[in-house]
C-alpha cells in the first residue's frame, strides 16, 4: 500500500473503475477482419471496418460468448436480450460517424470481484459490462513514407487496423477507497480475465486500458462530484494519477474552491492530470438502438454451454489451497496471480509422493521463491518454462528426503533450468507433455535423470561423521580468530563458522549435522 | 413479331432461342438512350458491360441449361451496389464513388443470368417522393414528362414503364417502389422485410429500407423477386428461411373464381382520407374486380394508421442523421477543395456533398435524437410503431390482404411541391405502415385519372406471404388490361 496513497485525515477517496478489455477474438467484433497486432497501417481493415457505402454489421458469436464467460464467472446477471447501440460522433478515425456500443440494455449487469486488501479478500461490487467496437488511430506523426508523400508533412493518417476490435467495458461502482486499492482492484481483473480466457491481457498492446472516476468526501458525507482519468496504461500510473486527483481535489475543496466536473488527462511525465473537456462541452453522442442490428437474444442452453466450458474460477482456487493444502491465504493470492502459475503450482505439488501441508508449504515457497525469481530473470512464459511441475516435484522429493540440501537444491533447479534454456539436453531426459496450461509444451524429466544429475553434480548431501569431522577440523584450525571470537562469548561467531564448514563442503554438508559436530568439537576444546 | 418485353416473355424467348441476349440488350440500350433526353431515367447506362454479359449469356443459352432469367436486361436503382459500376445514391456526395463489390441483390441477380444495362436515377440517397432531389437532375414520366414519375424509385418507374428494360429494381423506404410504381402505371412490390438482403444498399433507414421490384406485372414481379431473395449472413436482419417460392401460386390453374376465398380487408381509415375522386373511382372498380374473381371483401379498422406519417418521419430521419455520418471526407467521396481545420472539413464537405431534403432529414433526425427530445420524439414514435404493427397484426388475422389506394392522386406537376415538404410527405400516407410493420406490399395499375396519368391500388399482406399478394395482383392482370397499356411514343 502506498503511503502516498493515504488521504488525508478526515478525508475518503472514492473511485469507480472503466475498464476496456480487448477480447481475444481472430476477427473484429461486427466484421471478419483479423484482430491481430502490428499489421501495416489498414491492412485489417475490411469494407465494413471502412464503412463503405452498404456494407453491414455481424456480431461475432465468439465476443459474445466472452462476454457471457465473464458474465457468468464474476456471478453477474446475463441480460437475455441485450442492446446494440450507436454512439454518434464525428472523429477521422471513426469510419462510420458512430460507433457501436450497449446503452440502455448491456449484455451483463452486476456481478462482484473480490480483491486483496489487508484483511483477506474484498468484494468489490460491478455495474455492468457490455460489448462495443473499438475506434481506429490517427497518426499525426512518424507516417509511413508512402503515406507522407499523400498527405505531406503536416497531414495526418488513419489506421484502421484497431477499428471494430471487440472491446468488453467493464464498469465497477464507486466501492474503491484509495489509489491502492483501485490499482489491486486493476490488477485483480487484469489476472481474472486472463484466467478465464477472454482477453491476452497484454497492456502494451492495449489489450487492457482503464479510466477511473474519481472524487473526495469528508467522511460520512455524500458523493463529491467526480473527474474522470483517461490515458492511464499501467498499474502504476494510475495509482499515481489517483493519488495525483484526489489530493488536488482535497487542496481544491480545502482551499474554498469546489470541483468541476470533467474528464482529465494523466500527464505521466509529470505526474499530474489535466482538464481535457468539462462536462458542459460534453457531447450529446445521441445514442440510439442500431437498426442494423436485431436486440441479441441469449438462449438457456447458450449460457450453459458457456458456463460449462469455464475453468475453476480464482477465488475457488484460492479457497481450496488455503482449506485443503493448508496454504497461508497470502501465498494462495500469490499463486493464483494468473491461472498458468496456480495450475504449475497444483501441478508440483499433484507429482509429490506426499500430500501434506509441509509438501504443499515447500511446493508453494519454490514456486513464488526460486521458480519466480528464475522466470522473471530470463522473461519466461510458465507455459514455456524450462523447468515443468514434475522435475520440480522431483528435485523436492529429494530435498524432503534428505538426499540434497535446500542449497544444493537451488544449485540443482538452476542447473536444469540454465540447460534447458540453452537448449541443451544433457544431464537429463527431456520431453513434452501435451496439454499442460494453455497451448504451450514444457520440457520434463524423470525423477532417475533428477537423481542422476544429483550425482554428476556431486550435490548429495554429506552426512557421513567421518567426512564433515575432517571438514570440521579443518575450518576450526584455518579459522582461529573467529574462534577466539566465538569463545570471546560472540554468538553470531559460531553461525560464521558453520557457514565455512559448509562453503568448504561446496553446500552439500548436511547442515544439522555440521552444527552439532561444531558445538562438540569447540566445546571439548575450549 | 417482336417477342414481348416482359421478364416471362423474354425469358420463354430467349430460352428457346427465339431472340439472342445481345439483340434484347441490344434493343433495351437503344431504347434507354433514345428515352434519356426526355426522361433522365439512367444516371449509368453500361452499354460495355450489358453487351459482354449478354454475349456470355447466349454462350450459356445456347449450352441449355440456363438459369431462368438468363440474357433477361434489367437495370438497378443507383442507391444498389454493382462491381466496377459507378454507384451515386444521386448525390453530389458520391457523384464519383465507383463501386467495388456488389449488393447482395445484385449479386443474385448477376448469379441469375440478368445482363444489367445500367443504374437508374433517383432521389438523392432515397429521400423523397418525386425524383426531383436528384444531383443528375428530375426524372420525367414517361406518361407526362411535364410529371413527377414518384420516388425515390423514380428512374426504375419510368424506366419499366417506358419499356426501357423489363424490369428494375427499387428500394423502399416508405413507398418508394410502390408509389412511382403507381404513378407511371407499372407493378412494384416492396416484399417483407429481411426477405432480402440489404447488404450494398446505401442506407437511408435501416429498419425501414427494403429491396424491392418494378416490373410491368406481377409475374414478373415475382420471378424477379425469387432470384433477389435470399439469407445473407452478411444482413443481421436477413432472414434465414426455405427460399422464397413466390412465383407457387401463380402456376396453379385457374377458374372463372381464382380469388375464391381470399379476404380482402378494407380499411375505413384508407378510404376517408383525402383520396382524389378519380383515384376513389379507379380503387372501387378494382375492388369489385376482385370480387368478381372470388374474393371476398371485409371492414376492418386500423385504428392507429393515422400516425403512421409523422411517425415515419420522425424515425427514418433520425436513422438517416446516423447512417449518412459515413460520408465525411475523410475515406471516400466528395471533399471540400479548402478547409481550415478537421470541422471545417466535415461542414464544407456535407454542406457541398448533400441536397436540401438530405439536409432537412439529416437535421431532422439529429432533433429528434438530442438529449432532451429523444424520449419526445424517439421513443415515443417507437412506441406508436409498435401499436401500429399491433393493429396490422390484428386486421391480417380477420382478412388475408388489405387493399387500397397505393396514393392520394395521380403524378403531380414537377416543381410544385418542392417549396412545400409536408405536403410531400403526406402523399406517402398509404405507403409508409408497409415500412414501419415491415409487412409486403404491392402496387399495381388499376386505372387513369382525367389527365390520362395513372393511378395504383395497393395490396398488404402478412409476413413472407408474397405468394399470396402476388397471386391477387396477378389474378387482377389476367383479367384487366391497365398494365398492358404503354405511354405515348413509347411503344414498341
Amino acid at each position: 500500500m502506498s503511503r502516498a496513497g493515504q488521504a488525508r485525515a478526515g478525508w475518503e477517496v472514492v473511485v469507480g473503475i472503466e475498464t476496456h478489455v480487448q477480447l481475444s477474438t481472430a476477427s473484429k467484433m461486427f466484421s471478419g477482419a483479423s484482430t491481430a497486432f502490428g499489421a501495416a497501417p489498414n491492412v485489417n481493415a475490411c469494407a465494413v471496418d471502412l464503412a463503405l457505402p452498404g456494407v453491414l454489421p455481424v456480431p461475432n458469436r465468439g465476443a459474445i460468448e466472452r462476454a457471457l464467460a465473464f458474465g457468468l464467472a464474476i456471478g453477474g446477471t446475463i441480460n437475455r436480450e441485450s442492446v446494440f447501440a450507436r454512439k454518434n460522433y464525428f472523429y477521422p478515425d471513426l469510419p462510420k460517424g458512430y460507433q457501436i456500443s450497449q446503452y440502455e440494455r448491456p449484455i451483463v449487469t452486476g456481478g462482484t470481484l473480490s480483491i486483496a486488501s489487508d484483511d483477506g479478500e474484498r468484494s468489490i461490487r460491478l455495474t455492468r459490462a457490455h460489448l462495443e467496437e473499438d475506434a481506429g488511430k490517427s497518426l499525426h506523426e512518424g507516417l509511413p513514407q508512402e503515406a507522407e508523400a499523400a498527405v505531406g508533412r503536416d497531414g495526418s493518417g488513419i489506421d484502421l487496423n484497431r477499428a471494430g476490435t471487440p472491446l468488453l467495458e467493464i464498469v465497477s461502482e464507486p466501492d474503491l477507497r484509495s489509489a491502492a486499492e483501485a490499482a489491486a482492484y486493476a490488477r485483480r481483473l487484469h489476472a481474472f480475465v486472463t484466467w478465464i480466457g477472454i482477453c491476452d491481457g497484454n497492456l502494451q498492446e492495449g489489450s487492457f486500458r482503464c479510466d477511473a472516476n474519481v472524487s473526495v468526501r469528508r467522511e460520512g458525507a455524500p458523493l463529491g462530484t467526480r473527474c474522470e482519468i483517461k490515458n492511464l496504461n499501467s498499474f502504476r500510473f494510475l495509482e499515481l494519477a489517483i493519488d495525483y486527483e484526489a489530493r488536488r481535489q482535497i487542496e481544491l475543496i480545502e482551499d474554498g474552491g469546489s470541483v468541476r466536473q470533467e474528464t482529465r488527462l494523466y500527464d505521466a511525465g509529470r505526474n499530474e492530470t489535466r482538464p481535457m473537456r468539462s462536462k458542459e462541452d460534453a457531447q450529446d453522442y445521441r445514442y440510439f438502438p442500431d437498426p442494423d442490428l436485431p436486440p441479441l437474444a441469449i438462449d438457456e442452453d447458450w449460457i450453459e454451454r458457456v458456463r460449462t466450458s469455464l475453468p475453476e474460477l480464482p477465488d475457488a482456487v484460492r479457497a481450496r489451497l488455503v482449506t485443503e493444502h493448508g496454504i497461508t491465504h497470502y501465498d494462495a493470492q500469490q499463486l493464483t496471480a494468473s491461472r498458468e502459475l496456480a495450475e504449475y503450482y497444483e501441478r508440483a505439488a499433484a507429482a509429490l509422493p506426499a500430500h501434506d501441508a509441509a509438501g504443499f508449504k515447500l511446493v508453494a515457497n519454490w514456486v513464488l521463491g526460486e521458480f519466480s525469481a528464475a522466470r522473471n530473470r530470463d522473461d519466461v512464459p510458465i507455459e514455456r518454462a524450462p523447468v515443468a511441475p514434475a522435475p520440480l516435484a522431483d528435485i523436492l522429493r529429494r530435498v524432503t528426503d534428505g538426499t540434497i540440501s535446500a542449497s544444493a537444491a537451488k544449485t540443482l533447479f538452476n542447473e536444469m533450468w540454465n540447460a534447458a534454456l540453452r537448449g541443451a539436453t544433457e544431464g537429463y531426459v527431456t520431453g513434452t507433455v501435451p496439454g499442460l496450461v494453455g497451448t504451450g509444451s514444457a520440457t520434463v524429466s524423470t525423477s532417475s535423470s533428477v537423481d542422476a544429475l544429483i550425482e554428476s553434480l556431486g550435490l548429495r548431501q554429506v552426512s557421513d561423521e567421518g567426512e564433515l569431522e575432517a571438514l570440521v577440523d579443518a575450518v576450526i584450525a584455518a579459522q582461529s580468530a573467529v574462534v577466539a571470537e566465538f569463545r570471546a562469548g560472540r554468538e553470531k561467531a559460531f553461525n560464521a563458522l558453520v557457514g565455512q564448514v559448509m562453503k568448504a563442503s561446496r553446500g552439500k554438508a548436511n547442515p544439522g549435522r555440521v552444527s552439532a559436530l561444531l558445538k562438540a568439537k569447540l566445546e571439548r576444546s575450549g | 413479331m417482336t417477342e414481348p418485353f416482359t421478364v416471362a416473355g423474354l425469358g420463354a424467348a430467349l430460352h428457346a432461342r427465339r431472340i439472342s441476349s445481345v439483340e434484347a440488350t441490344q434493343e433495351s440500350l437503344a431504347r434507354i438512350e433514345a428515352a434519356q433526353p426526355a426522361l433522365n431515367a439512367f444516371v449509368t447506362i453500361d452499354h460495355e458491360g450489358a453487351l459482354a454479359a449478354a454475349r456470355a449469356a447466349d454462350v450459356t443459352l445456347a449450352r441449355g441449361a440456363a438459369p431462368p432469367l438468363a440474357g433477361v436486361p434489367i437495370a438497378h436503382k443507383d442507391v444498389l451496389m454493382t462491381a466496377g459500376l459507378p454507384t451515386t445514391c444521386a448525390s453530389r456526395m458520391l457523384a464519383d464513388y465507383v463501386a467495388p463489390y456488389d449488393a447482395h441483390v445484385v449479386a443474385r441477380l448477376r448469379d441469375a443470368g440478368t445482363t444489367l444495362v445500367g443504374k437508374t436515377n433517383m432521389d438523392e440517397f432515397a429521400m423523397g417522393s418525386s425524383n426531383e432531389n436528384s444531383h443528375f437532375g428530375p426524372v420525367g414520366n414517361p406518361w407526362n414528362a411535364a410529371r413527377i414519375p414518384g420516388g425515390s424509385s423514380g428512374g426504375s418507374a419510368a424506366a419499366v414503364a417506358a419499356r426501357l428494360v423489363p424490369a428494375a429494381t427499387g428500394t423502399d423506404t416508405g413507398g418508394s417502389v410502390r408509389q412511382p410504381a403507381a404513378m407511371c402505371g407499372v407493378t412494384g412490390i416492396k416484399p417483407t422485410y429481411g426477405l432480402c438482403s440489404r447488404y450494398g444498399l446505401v442506407a437511408f433507414a435501416s429498419s425501414f429500407d427494403t429491396p424491392g421490384v418494378l416490373a410491368q406485372n406481377a409475374e414478373d414481379c415475382a420471378l424477379v423477386l425469387d432470384a433477389m431473395a435470399g439469407h445473407d449472413a452478411r444482413d443481421a436482419t436477413s432472414v434465414d428461411r426455405a427460399p422464397a417460392d413466390c412465383t407457387r401460386l401463380l402456376r396453379r390453374g385457374a377458374g372463372a373464381r381464382p380469388l375464391a376465398g381470399l379476404r380482402i380487408g378494407l380499411p375505413r381509415e384508407y378510404f376517408d382520407a383525402g383520396v382524389t375522386p378519380d383515384v376513389a373511382k379507379a380503387v372501387e372498380a378494382a375492388l369489385a374486380e376482385l370480387r368478381a374473381l372470388g374474393g371476398e371483401t371485409v371492414a376492418i379498422e386500423l385504428p392507429t394508421v393515422g400516425h403512421a406519417i409523422p411517425v415515419y418521419y420522425v424515425l427514418a430521419p433520425a436513422e438517416a442523421s446516423s447512417n449518412l455520418s459515413r460520408f465525411d471526407g475523410v475515406r471516400y467521396g466528395h471533399r471540400a477543395a479548402a478547409y481550415a481545420d478537421l470541422d471545417d472539413l466535415y461542414c464544407r464537405t456535407r454542406a457541398e456533398g448533400f441536397g436540401p431534403e438530405v439536409k432537412r432529414r439529416i437535421l431532422i433526425g439529429t432533433y429528434v435524437l438530442s438529449r432532451g427530445y429523444y424520449d419526445a420524439y424517439y421513443l415515443k414514435a417507437q412506441q406508436v410503431r409498435r401499436l401500429i404493427a399491433q393493429d396490422f397484426a390484428h386486421a391480417l388475422a380477420r382478412c388475408d390482404v388489405i387493399a387500397g389506394p397505393t396514393t392520394p392522386a395521380a403524378a403531380f406537376a414537377l416543381g410544385t411541391r418542392v417549396a412545400d415538404p409536408l405536403a410531400m410527405y403526406l402523399g406517402d400516407i398509404f405507403t409508409v405502415a408497409a415500412n414501419l410493420t415491415g409487412l409486403p406490399a404491392i402496387s399495381i395499375p388499376c386505372g387513369f385519372d382525367a389527365d390520362g396519368l395513372p393511378i395504383g391500388m395497393q395490396l398488404q399482406g402478412r409476413h413472407f406471404d408474397e405468394a399470396t399478394l402476388l397471386d391477387a395482383a396477378h389474378r387482377f392482370q389476367q383479367a384487366t388490361d391497365w398494365h398492358r397499356r404503354v405511354p405515348s411514343g413509347y411503344e414498341r
